[in-house]
C-alpha cells in the first residue's frame, strides 16, 4: 500500500514538474525522496498519523535534515500542491514568494504564491519536532544549544531520547555538559531501557541521589497495584486488611468489584428497600411505627429478603468472613520485579538521605524563626529584662518600625536606598515614642508593675486603632530589594531564602549591639548602675531619669528596627504588633530576665519548638501555637526563672 | 480554709456592708423599670434590642464583679477571665444549638416512611451543625450536648477546672505579678487559637449562632424572653454581688486582702497563700463561665475572636475605670464603658467637625478609650469609684510612709517611701 502511494507520487512528481516556472530544484536529492514517501502525512498534518514521518527526518542522518525539521516547525516550509514538491519559501516583494530548494537552501527564484500551499503544523507537531530537534541540538557546535537541548530532554523525555543521547556523549568536550548528559542519560536508561540489568546498574548508581528528577523516574517504577486471590502468587507482596495500608472498607469494595462478594446492605440501601416494600402500614409483617431502630430494620429486611423480594443481607459478620477467606496482595506494575526491588532498594535509601536532609531544612528554619523572635524580643529584653519595665506597647513599636519603612518606600522608590534609609529614621521614630512614653506615663509608675502594664496597654490599644485610622485595615507592602529575592540552595531539599539570612545577621547584629551598649559604653554602664540601686547611682553623680529615659528609648527603638525586618517578611498591618507580643515575652521569661544570652537561647528554645511542632503536624499551625503556649506553661512550672537564671546581688534588683 | 466561713460576724453582715443593701435594692428598681419600659411587658418604650443589651451588661457587670474580686482585692491580674466567660458561653451554646437543631431534624424526619432510628437523627444533627467545617461527625466533646443539666453542669465545671489546674500550676511555682499576667494572657491565646481551628470541634471560627433561639421556646416571641433574661441576668448578678460581698467580708476577705498587699508577709503568718489564691482563681472563673452562659444566649451568636486576650484587656479596663478594690465600682465601670462603648461604636454619637478633619467616633472611641486608661490609671487610681469616696469621706487607712490608697495598695511599703 504504502509503495503504491509513493510511486504514485512520484510519478506525479516526474509529470507535472515541467508546468513549474524557472524550476532548477534537485527533486532527486535523498532529502526531497524522504520527504516524498512521507509527503501524504505531512501534508495531512495531524497529530496522530505524522510520528513516523518525523521519526524518518530525525533518523535519516542527512544534513539537511535539521534544516527541514526547524523551518517546518517555523511554518517555513510550503509544498507545490499539483507536484507535491517540497519547498522552503519566504514571502517576497508584490505578494511572491522566494523559493528555495529543500536540499542545500539554495534559492530556486520568486513565484506566484498560488500554486503553493503552506504546511502549517499544530502545537502538537511542532511539539513533536522539537523532539526530534534534539538529537541535532545535542550535538550542536554551540555548547548554549547542547544545554539548551538537555534542558527540554529533562523537561520533556521520550524513549527516543536515550539513543540520541548515548550518540552524544562521547564527542561533548564540556566537562559539566558532560556530566550533564551522563547523568540524564541514567535517568533515561531507569525509565526507557529494555535491559533490565542496565537498568538496575543505573537505579543503583543513584543511590542516595537527592535531586527530584531520580525520585520522580524512581517512583513510576514501584507502582503496585493491589489485588486479592485465593492464593498468594509469585512475587507478589501480601498486605494485611484492617490496617492503615488498607481498610476494610477499601478491600471489601474490591472483593464486590471482583465480583467475589456482594455489596454489604448499606442502612441507605436497607431503608430504601423498605419504604418500597411498605403495604398497608406494615413490611414483610412489621408495623412500620416499630422500625425505629438498626435490629428492628435488619430483621424486617432479613425477612423480604427470605421471602425473595429483597438482595439476601450481608452484614459485618458475613464481610468479615468474605475478608478472611481471600489473600490480598500488591504486586508490581511499573516494570519487572527484579527492576521495581532495585529501585525500592535506591527509593527507600534515598528516603533516609531526604529525611536526614530536611532535618537539616526544618533547622534552618527553627533558626530562622527563632531569629525572628529574637529581633522581636531584643527590645523587650531591654525595657522588660534590664530595667524591669513591662511595656505592652512592644508590639505596636515593631508595628510603628514597620509602617515606617512602608512610608518610606512610598517617598524613595528604590528599595536598597529605602531600607537604608528606613532603618535610621524607624530608631528615631520608635526611640522618640519610647522617649514620649517614658516621660509621660512609665517614669510616675516605678514601683507600680501591675499599673505599667496596665497603662502602656491603654497606649497599645490607642496606637493600634491610630495605624488603623491613619492606614487603614489592609495590609500593607514592604518590598525587599531585589538582592535579598530569592534562596540560598544547597541541594534539592535544603534552601534557604536570602531575607532569612538577613534577619538572622541582623540579629547577630543586634546582639553585638547590646552587648557593646552595654558591657562597652558609658551608657551601658550608667544603666547598669541605675537598674541594680538608682539611689546608690544617684549619688555617684548619674542622673536615673535621664538613663531610664534613653535606655527605655534604646529599647524602643530596636523594636523600631525589628519591625522593619519583620515588615520585610510578615505583612505589615496594624495588628502586627499583637502577633509578636506574647511571643515575646514567652522569650524573655523562658530565657531568663535580665540576661541577653538567654533570651537568645528563649527565642532558640520557642523558634525550635514551633518549627517541631509544625513539622509533627503541618496542616495546622494554629495547632503548633497553642501547643508552643502550654509547652512554656508548663516549662515556667520547672524553671520558673527562665533557663538562665540569675543569681545573687543581680537577681534583687 | 474552712474555718473562715464559720467566724461569727461581730453585727449583722449587711449592717457591716450597706453598700449592698443600696445595691441590690437599686438593682431591683432598675430590673422593674426596664420591665415596665419594655416590649415585652410593659409600655414599649425600651425596644427589644436595648433590653438585650442591658441584659448582656448585667452578665458584663458580673464577670466584671468576678475580674475586680480577682484583682482588686487579691491583686492578681488575671487577662484571663474573658475566656472562662467565653468558655461558658460555649457550654451553653453547645446545649442550645444542638437542642434546635434535633428539633428540626426531628420535625423532618418525621415526614419519611419510616421512623427515624437514633443513628439517623444523630447524624442529621450532626451534619447541620458541622456541615460548615466540612464535618458530619460528632466530636468527643459534644458527648454531653443532648442533654441540658449536664452542659449547665459544664459551664461551672469547665471553667473552674481549667482555673483550678492552671491556678495550681502557676501559684505552686510561685509565678506572681507582670509575670502571672503575661502567663494568663498566653492561657487566653492559646485556647482562642485552638478553638480557631476548624477541627477543634466547635465550629472553628464560625463559632456557634442562632443561640437567641431557645429550643422548645419558638412560639414565645423575642420581646418576651428578652426580658425574662435581663430578670435571670438581674438576678445572678445580684446573688454574685452578694456571694462576693460575703466572700470579702470577714477574717477571709482580711486575708486576701493581705496577700494582695504583702504575699510574702501573710505566708510567713502561717498562711497557705496558694489556697487562698487558687480559692480566688477558681471561683471567680465559676463566676465569669456563668456569667458567659447568661450573656451569649442574648447575644446569639459566639465565636473565637470573642476569647481573644483583648477582651480580657477590657475588662481589666472596665474595672480599673470603675475603681478596684470595690465591688460596686467594678459594676459601675463594667456597665459604664460597655454602655458608652455600644453608644460610640454603634455610630449613635455625633461626630465632631473639627475643619480640616471630622473626627468619627466609630474609629476614634477606642483611642479615647486607651487614653483615658491611660489617664485613670495616672490620675484615679480609685476610677469612677473613688467619687464615692469624696461624699462618704471615706479615708484609706493611715498606714507608714506614704499614702498608699486602693489604687497604691499593691505595694510594698518599701516600693512607696518615694
Amino acid at each position: 500500500m504504502l509503495c503504491f502511494v509513493r510511486h504514485v507520487i512520484l510519478c506525479s512528481v516526474l509529470c507535472f514538474s515541467a508546468a513549474v516556472p524557472a524550476v532548477a530544484q534537485d527533486i532527486g536529492a535523498p532529502i526531497q525522496t524522504l520527504l516524498q514517501t512521507h509527503g501524504e502525512v505531512i501534508k495531512q498534518s495531524s497529530r496522530r498519523t505524522i510520528g513516523p514521518a518525523i521519526d524518518a527526518l530525525a533518523a535519516s542522518g542527512l544534513d539537511d535534515a535539521k534544516t527541514v525539521l526547524e523551518r517546518w516547525q517555523n511554518k517555513e516550509m510550503w509544498f507545490e500542491a499539483e507536484t507535491g514538491v517540497f519547498v522552503f519559501a519566504a514571502a517576497a516583494e508584490g505578494g511572491m514568494l522566494r523559493l528555495f530548494d529543500v536540499a542545500g537552501g539554495v534559492e530556486i527564484g520568486v513565484t506566484e504564491k498560488r500554486p503553493y500551499k503552506q504546511l502549517k503544523p499544530n502545537s502538537g507537531i511542532r511539539g513533536l519536532i522539537s523532539a526530534a530537534l534534539v538529537q541535532f541540538q545535542l550535538n550542536d557546535p554551540d555548547p548554549s544549544e547542547r544545554a539548551k537541548a538537555l534542558t527540554a530532554i529533562e523537561r520533556d523525555a521520550d524513549a527516543s531520547h536515550l539513543a540520541a543521547l548515548r550518540g552524544a556523549i562521547d564527542g561533548e568536550t564540556v566537562p559539566e555538559l558532560k556530566a550533564k548528559k551522563q547523568r540524564l542519560e541514567r535517568l533515561l536508561t531507569i525509565r526507557f531501557s529494555d535491559d533490565d540489568a542496565d537498568r538496575i546498574t543505573a537505579i543503583q548508581s543513584f543511590a542516595g541521589d537527592l535531586g527530584v528528577d531520580v525520585r520522580a523516574a524512581l517512583n513510576p517504577l514501584v507502582a503496585t497495584r493491589l489485588d486479592v486471590a485465593d492464593t498468594l502468587p509469585e512475587n507478589a507482596m501480601p498486605v494485611e486488611v484492617g490496617t492503615e495500608d488498607l481498610s476494610r472498607a477499601r478491600a471489601y469494595a474490591l472483593l464486590v468489584d471482583k465480583e467475589l462478594a456482594a455489596a454489604q446492605t448499606d442502612p441507605a440501601t436497607l431503608r430504601d428497600t423498605l419504604i418500597a416494600n411498605i403495604d398497608a402500614g406494615t413490611v414483610a409483617g412489621v408495623q412500620v411505627a416499630s422500625l425505629d431502630t438498626d435490629d428492628a430494620r435488619m430483621a424486617a429486611y432479613a425477612a423480604l429478603a427470605a421471602q425473595g423480594l429483597a438482595a439476601p443481607l450481608v452484614t459485618e459478620a458475613d464481610v468479615t468472613a468474605a475478608l478472611e477467606a481471600f489473600q490480598f496482595f500488591e504486586v508490581f506494575t511499573g516494570a519487572p520485579v527484579s527492576v521495581a526491588q532495585a529501585a525500592q532498594r535506591a527509593l527507600s535509601d534515598i528516603e533516609t538521605r531526604v529525611a536526614l536532609n530536611q532535618t537539616a531544612d526544618l533547622a534552618l528554619d527553627a533558626l530562622s524563626l527563632a531569629s525572628i523572635y529574637f529581633l522581636a524580643a531584643i527590645g523587650l529584653a531591654i525595657t522588660f529584662g534590664v530595667m524591669g519595665v513591662i511595656n505592652m506597647a512592644h508590639g505596636e513599636f515593631i508595628m510603628m518600625g514597620a509602617y515606617t519603612g512602608y512610608v518610606v518606600q512610598l517617598f524613595v522608590p528604590d528599595y536598597t536606598l529605602s531600607i537604608l534609609l528606613a532603618i535610621p529614621l524607624a530608631f528615631a521614630v520608635t526611640f522618640s515614642a519610647g522617649v514620649a512614653m517614658e516621660r509621660l506615663v512609665i517614669r510616675w509608675l516605678y514601683h507600680r508593675p501591675l499599673e505599667t502594664l496596665l497603662a502602656t496597654f491603654g497606649v497599645s490599644i490607642a496606637l493600634q486603632q491610630l495605624a488603623k485610622n491613619i492606614f487603614g485595615t489592609q495590609a500593607r507592602p514592604l518590598t525587599a530589594p531585589g538582592w535579598l529575592d530569592g534562596s540560598l540552595i544547597i541541594n534539592d531539599i535544603v534552601s534557604i531564602s536570602y531575607i532569612r539570612i538577613a534577619i538572622f545577621v541582623l540579629a547577630l547584629l543586634f546582639l553585638a549591639l547590646f552587648l557593646f551598649v552595654m558591657k562597652r559604653t558609658r551608657l551601658g554602664l550608667e544603666v547598669r548602675a541605675v537598674t541594680q540601686n538608682p539611689r546608690m547611682a544617684a549619688s555617684m553623680g548619674i542622673n536615673p531619669d535621664r538613663i531610664n529615659m534613653l535606655t527605655f528609648g534604646f529599647g524602643s527603638g530596636i523594636a523600631g528596627i525589628a519591625g522593619v525586618a519583620i515588615g520585610l517578611y510578615a505583612k505589615v498591618t496594624s495588628e502586627m504588633g499583637t502577633d509578636y507580643i506574647v511571643q515575646s515575652f514567652m522569650t524573655v521569661v523562658v530565657g531568663g530576665v535580665g540576661n541577653i544570652w538567654g533570651t537568645l537561647l528563649g527565642a532558640t528554645l520557642v523558634g525550635t519548638l514551633q518549627k517541631g511542632i509544625e513539622w509533627m503536624n503541618p496542616s495546622n499551625t494554629l495547632a503548633a501555637q497553642t501547643y508552643m503556649i502550654l509547652f512554656i506553661i508548663l516549662f515556667i512550672q520547672f524553671r520558673p526563672r527562665g533557663i538562665i537564671a540569675l543569681k545573687g546581688r543581680a537577681a534583687e534588683a | 480554709m474552712a474555718d473562715i466561713a464559720l467566724t461569727p460576724p461581730r453585727r449583722p453582715f449587711v449592717a457591716r456592708y450597706p453598700s449592698v443593701i443600696i445595691f441590690i435594692g437599686l438593682l431591683a428598681l432598675f430590673t422593674i423599670g426596664v420591665t415596665v419600659l419594655s416590649e415585652g411587658f410593659g409600655i414599649g418604650v425600651i425596644s427589644t434590642s436595648f433590653v438585650k443589651t442591658l441584659g448582656k451588661t448585667l452578665c458584663l457587670c458580673l464577670v466584671a464583679l468576678a475580674m475586680d474580686l480577682v484583682w482588686g482585692y487579691c491583686g492578681i491580674l488575671s487577662l484571663g477571665h474573658m475566656a472562662f466567660f467565653g468558655i461558658g458561653g460555649y457550654a451553653i451554646g453547645m446545649w442550645l444549638m444542638y437542642a434546635r437543631t434535633e428539633i428540626i431534624v426531628r420535625d423532618s424526619l418525621a415526614a419519611a416512611p419510616l421512623p427515624p432510628t437514633p443513628q439517623e437523627i444523630s447524624d442529621g444533627i450532626a451534619g447541620q451543625i458541622f456541615g460548615v467545617v466540612g464535618a458530619s461527625e460528632f466530636p468527643p466533646i459534644w458527648a454531653v450536648a443532648h442533654s441540658l443539666p449536664l452542659q449547665l453542669a459544664a459551664v461551672v465545671l469547665v471553667p473552674g477546672l481549667i482555673a483550678l489546674v492552671f491556678g495550681w500550676l502557676a501559684f505552686r511555682s510561685r509565678v506572681t505579678g507582670v509575670y502571672l499576667s503575661i502567663l494568663t494572657q498566653a492561657m487566653t491565646l492559646a485556647l482562642a487559637l485552638y478553638l480557631f481551628q476548624n477541627d477543634s470541634g466547635l465550629r472553628g471560627n464560625n463559632g456557634l449562632s442562632g443561640l437567641q433561639n431557645l429550643p422548645g421556646l419558638g412560639h414565645v416571641p423575642q420581646s418576651t424572653l428578652s426580658v425574662i433574661f435581663l430578670w435571670a441576668s438581674a438576678l445572678a448578678l445580684g446573688l454574685g454581688y452578694l456571694l462576693c460581698a460575703w466572700v470579702v467580708s470577714g477574717k477571709f476577705g482580711s486575708v486576701i486582702r493581705a496577700i494582695r498587699d504583702d504575699e510574702a508577709r501573710v505566708r510567713f503568718l502561717g498562711y497557705s497563700v496558694e489556697a487562698y489564691k487558687l480559692f480566688i482563681f477558681t471561683f471567680t472563673a465559676i463566676l465569669a463561665g456563668i456569667a458567659g452562659a447568661l450573656y451569649y444566649p442574648q447575644a446569639g451568636i459566639i465565636n473565637p475572636a470573642e476569647l481573644a486576650p483583648i477582651a480580657s484587656i477590657y475588662l481589666a479596663v472596665w474595672v480599673a475605670i470603675g475603681g478596684r478594690g470595690r465591688l460596686y465600682g467594678a459594676v459601675i465601670g463594667a456597665a459604664f464603658v460597655s454602655l458608652l462603648s455600644t453608644w460610640f461604636t454603634g455610630g449613635q454619637a455625633p461626630d465632631i467637625n473639627l475643619g480640616v478633619y471630622t473626627v468619627q467616633w466609630v474609629d476614634w472611641w477606642t483611642i479615647l478609650l486607651g487614653l483615658s486608661f491611660v489617664a485613670v490609671t495616672l490620675f484615679a487610681p480609685r476610677g469612677i469609684g473613688g467619687l464615692f469616696d469624696l461624699i462618704s469621706d471615706r479615708r484609706s487607712p493611715d498606714r507608714h510612709g506614704a499614702d498608699l490608697g486602693p489604687g497604691t495598695g499593691a505595694l510594698q511599703e518599701k516600693e512607696a517611701e518615694k
